[in-house]
């Protein structure tokens, strides 16, 4: 197999981790801070793809549809927090899954009824699209390459945010005892909201982005979501860095066994076999990676020991 | 008092309009979720016909099957047990089917596929009661073999997701392509990013890529495909490049040769008042899907002139007879009660702000299925 395709599939798990990334940071700072559990994290993803799709629809500026699914998923996650969920983390888990997942229907057929069936027309700014040369001779899509400088630029952020401001401070002492900070006079219902909100607009920010090269459609959340449960459970829960390092290695393992493992089964298979039952296997490989991950560390791999 | 007679009024209306339906249709399609694009598609168009015929003594119940097999059977019991349907009509997706129709046609209700045609309903597990008005599943697939073939090509990288009908659709491809095979991939159902796949194709010596990739994935693929700055020709089946679909993918489908029963420019009078009242009705240009409803219905009344539902035997016959006119043109069963028909090949254009499809040739004439032989009835 020729390096050139190992280095574009390496740059292609790159870009897929820090889009999870995006989804997963909001999940674990909610579960971490709120110890609350968001099933509809997967619906304000959606919520930011048709926000973007319609803003740059009507304005033909897809910067101006970014910042709408910011704006508009933010709004509707401090929304759904003031309404809904702060009702909730004082329940069972089981309650708030419930809730949530009710969330998610409402998102869902709300949705429909706005926007109809099918799904929306997103395309990436002509100054950013089709493929750049990269040294060594790759062709990549630029596109892509700016996906991953936009992840790593708010991973980068979300530090400074977390370590370096006095919201940071707030947010790592809430982690750690909320009565505590509460009872030093800090407004929690303010920080939780902000916390939600802030969750909220990084969703909103992935569905965007991913939106303008895949589908904008009903229901485009959930599968995502999974994969951002994955990648808390293997980083850690509440963990940011955590977070991080597991959807790297979420997004290189689904990657690269979609297309190795194959290969490697045709080593000793006969190849429309090794194709099926490779990629079978491959679809796997994340939660094999979990297991692994789970029976070596069974908080993750940043996770508060137990 | 008063709500007494008014109840009484309401019996007597409602055995009133129970009267007047003599005949009842079942519509089980997937009207949420995913695909609702595509149920949406096949009852407007089903309906359409129905409206259009004035016919007042058909009672049409459509349901929502969720695109959930489970839901499907529990609707279909519902149907036929306490609705008692005649006729049913609706479902989309082939595992749908395979869960509901050997079940409704073993209580003598006859089925008319807008959609689904999967392999072992063409084949040994063919019944009488059992008409598909769309295609068995691996006839467009098998046309754009046949395309690929005229066109030249012999080396193409074909992908499909893993699930029965993306196996369908690869073994369909290749029954029809006399080139080889410059790599085959099967993806996850569901996927959205092909990135790793237009990798792949990129490093492979094709001179052709084709994709079976319905709904979503199709629009995922052919916006990255387009990103990558890959130019090998693309062929596929109508599924990833109908109406619905191409308005959210506008230029990156631009130019791809895809494969269909029905074009909305087959120049017939059938087809071109179709298209005039589906727009005129709705607002937006029919898919195949629409078109499908419509000749489904259309079949459905052209038999109920000739024969009652009652008469089993007779309507049977009428159905088989298919004197209905199709938006297609010609238009005939097979011996395993699957159309026997053309399949053309169609080109992605651009007609003023919308984006739309254009028949460029034949791709296979009177084509049926490979199935009809394993077919005893």
């Amino acid at each position: 197999m020729p390096s050139l395709l190992i280095i574009e599939q390496i740059l292609n798990g790159l870009q897929f981790g820090v889009m999870l990334f995006l989804m997963a940071a909001g999940l674990t700072l909610i579960f971490g801070v709120m110890g609350l559990i968001n099933l509809a994290h997967g619906s304000l993803y959606m919520v930011g793809a048709f926000a973007a799709a319609a803003v740059a629809g009507a304005t033909g500026s897809f910067f101006l549809g970014l910042v709408a699914a910011l704006v508009a998923a933010a709004f509707a996650g401090a929304i759904v927090e003031i309404v809904v969920i702060r009702r909730l983390y004082k329940a069972a888990h089981l309650d708030q899954v419930l809730a949530t997942f009710a969330l998610i229907l409402i998102f869902s057929e709300g949705t429909r009824w706005v926007f109809g069936s099918f799904p929306l027309f997103l395309d990436i700014p002509d100054a950013i699209s089709g493929p750049v040369t990269l040294p060594g001779g790759i062709e990549y899509p630029l596109y892509r390459l700016v996906l991953i400088g936009i992840g790593l630029a708010v991973a980068v952020g979300l530090w400074a945010l977390i370590e370096r401001t006095r919201i940071g401070i707030q947010i790592r002492a809430g982690e750690n005892d909320r009565e505590m900070i509460a009872a030093l006079g800090i407004d929690i219902s303010k920080l939780y909201t902000l916390v939600f909100a802030l969750g909220a607009a990084l969703a909103g920010l992935a569905g965007a982005l991913v939106g303008a090269i895949q589908s904008v459609q009903v229901g485009m959340g959930e599968p995502v979501l999974i994969l951002a449960f994955v990648v808390i459970v293997i980083g850690g829960i509440g963990s940011i860095r955590g977070a991080f390092v597991g959807a790297l290695l979420v997004g290189l393992t689904d990657t690269l066994g979609g297309v190795f493992l194959p290969e490697l089964f045709k080593l000793f298979m006969e190849a429309g076999a090794a194709q099926r039952s490779g990629s079978a296997i491959a679809s796997m490989g994340i939660y094999i990676l979990m297991g692994l991950v789970l029976v070596w560390r069974p908080t993750g791999l940043f996770g508060a020991r137990a | 008092m008063n709500r007494r007679v008014l109840g009484a009024a309401a019996v007597a209306a409602l055995c009133a309009t129970t009267a007047m339906a003599d005949i009842k249709v079942g519509m089980i399609t997937t009207l949420s979720g995913g695909g609702a694009g595509l149920g949406i598609d096949v009852r407007d168009g089903f309906m359409l016909a129905i409206a259009q015929s004035g016919r007042e003594d058909i009672e049409v119940v459509i349901e929502d099957d969720q695109r959930k097999p489970d839901i499907a059977v529990q609707l279909s019991d519902k149907l036929i047990q306490s609705e008692r349907v005649d006729i049913m009509t609706g479902i989309i997706w082939s595992n749908l089917a395979m869960a509901v129709v050997p079940a409704a046609v073993n209580q003598d209700v006859f089925y008319l596929s807008p959609n689904a045609g999967p392999s072992p309903l063409a084949g040994a597990g063919c019944h009488p009661n059992y008409f598909n008005v769309a295609w068995q599943n691996d006839n467009l697939h098998e046309a754009a073999g046949a395309h690929a073939t005229a066109a030249g090509y012999d080396r193409s990288f074909i992908l499909a997701p893993n699930y029965p009908a993306g196996t369908d659709a690869l073994t369909g491809y290749k029954r029809f392509f006399d080139g080889d095979l410059a790599g085959e991939v099967y993806t996850q159902l569901g996927q959205t990013d092909y990135a790793a796949e237009i990798a792949q194709i990129r490093a492979s010596d094709a001179d052709s890529v084709f994709f079976f990739l319905p709904g979503g994935m199709g629009i995922s693929f052919l916006k990255q495909y387009a990103d990558s700055g890959i130019d090998l020709p693309v062929v596929g089946p109508a599924f990833s490049f109908d109406q619905g679909i191409l308005q959210a993918v506008e230029e990156a489908a631009l130019g791809v040769v895809n494969t269909s029963q029905w074009s909305k420019d087959i120049d017939n009078p059938t087809n071109a008042a179709f298209v005039e009242s589906f727009q005129a009705e709705y607002g937006r240009l029919p898919s195949l899907y629409a078109s499908q409803g419509f000749d489904t219905a259309n079949l459905l009344l052209s038999a109920l002139e000739r024969a009652a539902p009652s008469d089993a035997d007779a309507f049977r016959e009428a159905l088989r007879a298919a004197d209905f006119d199709s938006t297609r043109g010609e238009f005939s069963f097979g011996p395993n009660h699957h159309p026997v028909q053309t399949i053309y090949a169609r080109e992605v254009i651009k007609e003023g702000d919308v984006f739309t499809n254009r028949i460029i040739g034949t791709a296979l004439e009177n084509h049926s299925d490979a199935y009809a032989a394993d077919c005893k009835m």
